[in-house]
């Protein structure tokens, strides 16, 4: 019997086919860190949940179409984004600033972070993937215009692109500019105009008419 | 170059690729805020461990970020001596022994490794 090509373990039950090596280490961690008792397992759990469900873009969408609809927590986000998010529920967990910078007619704001992948995860959850991609992260300082190209977005020529290099203890969040043909619109309904990739920059907040021809 | 516009970009996609790389975020986390260290202190880890994937030949699209993310931890963990290099091996080991002892079907304890 040829016990070597068996990979689909359908012999016998006798045992349990050990998971990945990348598994196998974080088991490893995760087991002696609990009993050690650096780590509370509920403490763990509670943090896991949080960011696998609990927060993420709508955040900060939530947070941009209020500062669309509301001229005073527009400028409170503006001088302290930190203290204004804070104001809505999203705190940071890991102490950092958070700041708003301001779409216009003449500036583009572009977020990154270079060396490693900081990002407003109170307000935006975790970043995707292409975020955290060496590409991106280079190619956002280097061409940015070129990397707005590849997301669709064309900007005009006299709009100057800033682009905006997190730290861990400083992330930042675009404000897009508000799309024409929302006017009386309640927050709700812009919130759900707001995506994650305009929070980010890479994107512009398209006008609602648009968005259903693109659908 | 457009390869990092390969990774899912519209839909706001899973958060996690397999609950490991959730287990590796939360740990992260979980230990910050008991104090083991500080944001900025993580933040230098990653970027190292980002560094030497790169050196390494790792193409650094997105998709191995938790590999780094758990790599910057091993190393951490044991600058911090919240656990050694040692230890990490063995009990890695011992839940792999522990799979291999439990019949299918049956939930996988450590002790079965013992």
């Amino acid at each position: 019997m040829s016990n070597s090509e068996d990979h689909d373990h359908d012999h016998d039950h006798d045992h349990t086919a050990p998971p990945p090596e990348l598994e196998l280490r974080v088991k490893a961690l995760e087991s002696l860190l609990v009993e050690k008792g650096l780590v509370n397992p509920d403490t763990l759990n509670e943090i896991i949940d949080t960011y696998e469900h609990r927060v993420g873009p709508r955040n900060g969408a939530q947070v941009v179409a209020k500062a669309w609809t509301n001229a005073k927590f527009r400028q409170a986000l503006l001088a302290d984004a930190t203290d204004a998010v804070a104001s809505l529920g999203f705190m940071g967990r890991q102490g950092e600033h958070l700041k708003v910078v301001e779409n216009s007619a003449s500036v583009h704001n572009l977020v990154v972070c270079t060396l490693c992948s900081c990002y407003p995860w109170t307000v935006l959850g975790l970043p995707p993937a292409w975020y955290k991609s060496a590409p991106y992260r280079s190619r956002a300082v280097s061409e940015p215009r070129a990397v707005l190209a590849e997301f669709g977005t064309q900007l005009a020529d006299t709009t100057r692109v800033q682009v905006w290099d997190s730290t861990a203890e400083l992330r930042y969040l675009v404000l897009p500019q508000r799309p024409a043909g929302t006017e009386g619109w309640s927050e709700a309904q812009l919130a759900a105009l707001v995506t994650r990739n305009a929070m980010i920059g890479v994107e512009v907040v398209n006008p609602p008419e648009t968005n259903e021809a693109s659908r | 170059m457009t390869d990092f516009l390969l990774q899912p970009k519209n839909a706001d996609g899973p958060v996690f690729k397999a609950p490991w790389e959730a287990t590796a975020f939360g740990l992260v986390l979980a230990l910050h805020k008991a104090g083991a260290f500080t944001w900025p202190e993580w933040a230098s880890y990653l970027t190292a461990a980002i560094e030497s994937a790169q050196a390494q030949g790792d193409a650094d699209i997105g998709d191995t970020y938790y590999e780094h993310w758990l790599a910057a931890l091993e190393a951490i963990a044991q600058e911090k001596k919240l656990t050694g290099i040692n230890e990490l091996v063995l009990r890695k080991d011992q839940w792999k022994s522990a799979y291999l002892n439990t019949p299918h079907g049956q939930a996988v304890e450590l002790s079965a490794g013992v």
